[in-house]
């Protein structure tokens, strides 16, 4: 019940504070996610991780000169140090040996060095006006006021009016930036209001979920959301939202226990949703993945029992007898419990009756038998006549095919070998009827 | 052997390019007449790439001039198009086909403009053009690498050029593909177009040109293929490296030496 008040408490937005921290986070999530899906496919994600970090010194360095915690001001210094540390790793890549991996390193770590360096300094002023510039550090959500939200907002609007303009340019030189430059586009000035948006995503989002945590908030939704969907659209409005809810979850989980910091908090439901992501998504997700296998499994399974009755019905030529497990045991070494699965399954399919605890082919069980056998045995032509292996080399392979080959790859297998009689070992190749050879 | 030819579509004047000081290219000066299919062919490093990267403008010129249509590129944009290595994007970007061939349109009205109804009809008679159409719709992660350069080349198509410049569209696609690609390319040429081609494989070369340059950091001929398929020049092109060239290559490198006084 304690939740669930909670819950109404926070989602109806009746208290004003509430209202500008959920506000502020939403924004602040959804607009970052979207800048940094670019930054994301561009392959820099750790650029965003050196601007955070290049930031510190900036905020300090205004804090100092201009001797107020005014955001706007603070906004400036943060966007001059945070741009000047993108253009030195493009500068250090372009113009030395030294890799950009390297660069980025080099640079994140002498900015940040030189912030904290700053930071202590004026701490140690004694300047009393200094309290709470450390926020920039760790962060700090909760206290968001209306002020903030404005500028939040005025950010926001600015971030994704910017991108929407010039979407078709940005996936342009994200994708082939070669191509860009032939046909004209100036992609140096693009790359430039590419980085300074992020510069300004990042100097925004600072205040609320620190230097350290900053990197997150603009690469994970975009990680998370490309397990998806593969259309560029659709993927920066996915990553919009995950960025979104996570900031207004990141700031319940902060309400509900006034403990607990809200930066880290977006960043750990964040990361729950990327996790979450690359587990259940449809195509790429390991859930996904190990589904198939599954399905794999059984069909396999389901077309060796089918297979095994009709060669046993070819053997002793008469298809429709009962036959009890044991019999099957004796050809096939499966577990009871998996004969039994595989049985019950194709029960369902109506390929086999289940008489006195006995199994029976149906008409229809026959057709799906004489399917497999017939795929394998050309499978194992196919293999001898046009990948010239030896005959005895080809039965294990045509194990696995057998249960992949599609109905038209049957056909055009039929087609190429002209609907031969017999297979490499010279047992008989079944067909479903006489009229199938003719046509 | 360098056969200039009047009224030239592309002219390359004493182009020098180099890679950290060290020239890659020396002085190669050439002339492209209109409404040929062109084959730049050399060993590797011979900078055949780089060759149609500087007339692109995608790497800088040490020296040099480099004109198409007797003019500026930045005046004839939209008459060229190009065609980069297959290799040079990450396929795994989220986009389609389409999309893609799309992208051939994006020069033609500026990107500020949506993609027309007849933007669409031309990426899908481009992607006719290449039989393509059936792959509109997929994601370009899902494609062979046959299928990838051409959708390259579809949207090269899209882009409605009079001269085409290809950065080895036959590399790493097989025998069928390369085929119906040379079928595109004479078909292309039949209509007036002229189209340059980085090429790496000698024997289908001289079936394949017109019009042959034969390149190893320096321009060893330029000509028609017949005129230049000689043994004596291609033992010149592929008998590697000039050593003289080479050393000084490498000590304006170690010495951090321009490619002109300037």
């Amino acid at each position: 019940m304690w939740l669930f008040e909670q819950i109404v408490e926070f989602f109806s937005f009746q208290d004003v504070n509430i209202r500008y921290v959920a506000l502020g986070t939403l924004l602040l999530g959804a607009s970052s996610a979207v800048v940094g899906c670019f930054t994301f496919l561009r392959k820099k994600a750790l650029v965003g991780d050196t601007i955070a970090h290049s930031i510190l010194p900036g905020i300090c360095l205004s804090f100092i000169i201009f001797k107020t915690k005014d955001p706007l001001m603070l906004l400036l210094g943060a966007m001059l140090s945070g741009w000047l540390s993108v253009y030195v790793v493009d500068y250090i890549s372009a113009n030395s040996k030294i890799k950009p991996d390297t660069a980025i390193g080099l640079t994140l770590s002498v900015f940040f060095g030189v912030g904290i360096l700053l930071l202590t300094h004026i701490q140690h002023s004694g300047n009393s006006a200094q309290a709470g510039l450390d926020k920039f550090l760790f962060g700090k959500a909760a206290s968001l006021v209306q002020n903030d939200v404005i500028t939040f907002g005025i950010v926001s609007v600015i971030l994704i009016g910017t991108i929407i303009l010039f979407f078709k340019q940005f996936s342009l030189i994200s994708f082939d930036v070669h191509f860009a430059k032939t046909i004209g586009l100036s992609v140096r000035t693009f790359e430039v209001i590419l980085s300074t948006i992020t510069v300004l995503a990042v100097a925004i989002g600072i205040q609320t979920v620190g230097v350290v945590l900053m990197a997150a908030m603009l690469i994970t939704p975009a990680a998370a959301a490309r397990f998806w969907t593969d259309k560029l659209k659709v993927m920066v409005i996915i990553a919009a939202i995950i960025g979104g809810v996570s900031g207004i979850f990141g700031a319940f989980i902060s309400y509900t226990a006034p403990s607990m910091p809200t930066g880290p908090w977006i960043v750990a439901v964040l990361s729950f949703i990327a996790i979450g992501s690359m587990l259940v998504a449809p195509k790429n997700g390991a859930i996904s993945k190990s589904r198939k296998q599954k399905k794999n499994q059984r069909k396999i399974l389901e077309d060796n029992i089918i297979k095994l009755l009709y060669k046993l019905g070819e053997k002793e030529n008469e298809f429709f007898k009962n036959r009890s497990i044991r019999t099957l045991k004796n050809y096939r070494e499966y577990p009871e419990k998996k004969l039994l699965k595989g049985l019950n399954i194709l029960k369902k399919k109506n390929q086999v009756v289940l008489v006195n605890d006995l199994w029976v082919l149906t008409e229809e069980g026959k057709k799906a038998g004489m399917r497999v056998v017939r795929i394998h045995r050309l499978w194992e032509l196919y293999l001898t006549t046009y990948l010239r292996i030896a005959p005895d080399h080809v039965h294990e392979d045509a194990e696995t095919i057998e249960h992949i080959i599609t109905p038209e790859m049957e056909s055009k297998l039929e087609h190429l070998l002209d609907y031969p009689e017999k297979d490499p070992h010279s047992a008989n190749i079944p067909y479903k009827n006489e009229k199938d050879i003719n046509e | 052997m360098n056969i200039q030819v009047d009224n030239p579509v592309l002219e390359v004047h004493d182009l020098t390019v180099s890679y950290d000081k060290k020239p890659v290219l020396w002085d190669v000066d050439f002339t492209i007449p209109y409404g040929n299919l062109v084959g730049i062919i050399g060993p590797n490093g011979a900078g055949k790439s780089t060759l149609i990267k500087a007339i692109m403008g995608l790497v800088p010129k040490g020296s040099g001039y480099i004109k198409l249509y007797d003019d500026s590129l930045d005046s004839v944009r939209h008459k060229v198009s190009y065609v980069p290595q297959r290799e040079s994007v990450d396929w795994d970007f989220p986009a389609s086909v389409l999309d893609v061939v799309l992208m051939g349109r994006y020069g033609k009205k500026g990107l500020l403009k949506r993609v027309s109804k007849k933007d669409k009809e031309i990426a899908y008679e481009s992607l006719k053009r290449v039989n393509m159409l059936d792959f509109a719709s997929r994601q370009i992660s899902q494609l062979s690498g046959g299928q990838q350069q051409r959708t390259f080349l579809a949207r090269a198509l899209a882009q409605e050029a009079d001269l085409y410049l290809m950065d080895e569209p036959f590399a790493g696609v097989d025998a069928a593909t390369e085929r119906s690609i040379v079928d595109l390319l004479l078909e292309m040429r039949k209509e007036g177009k002229t189209i340059v081609v980085v090429h790496h494989d000698l024997q289908s070369a001289i079936d394949y040109f017109d019009w042959t340059l034969l390149l190893n950091t320096r321009l060893v001929a330029s000509g028609p293929t017949e005129k230049v398929f000689t043994t004596e020049l291609l033992q010149e092109t592929y008998g590697g490296k000039l050593t003289l060239l080479s050393k000084i290559g490498d000590l304006m490198k170690e010495k951090q030496f321009p490619a002109r006084e300037k």
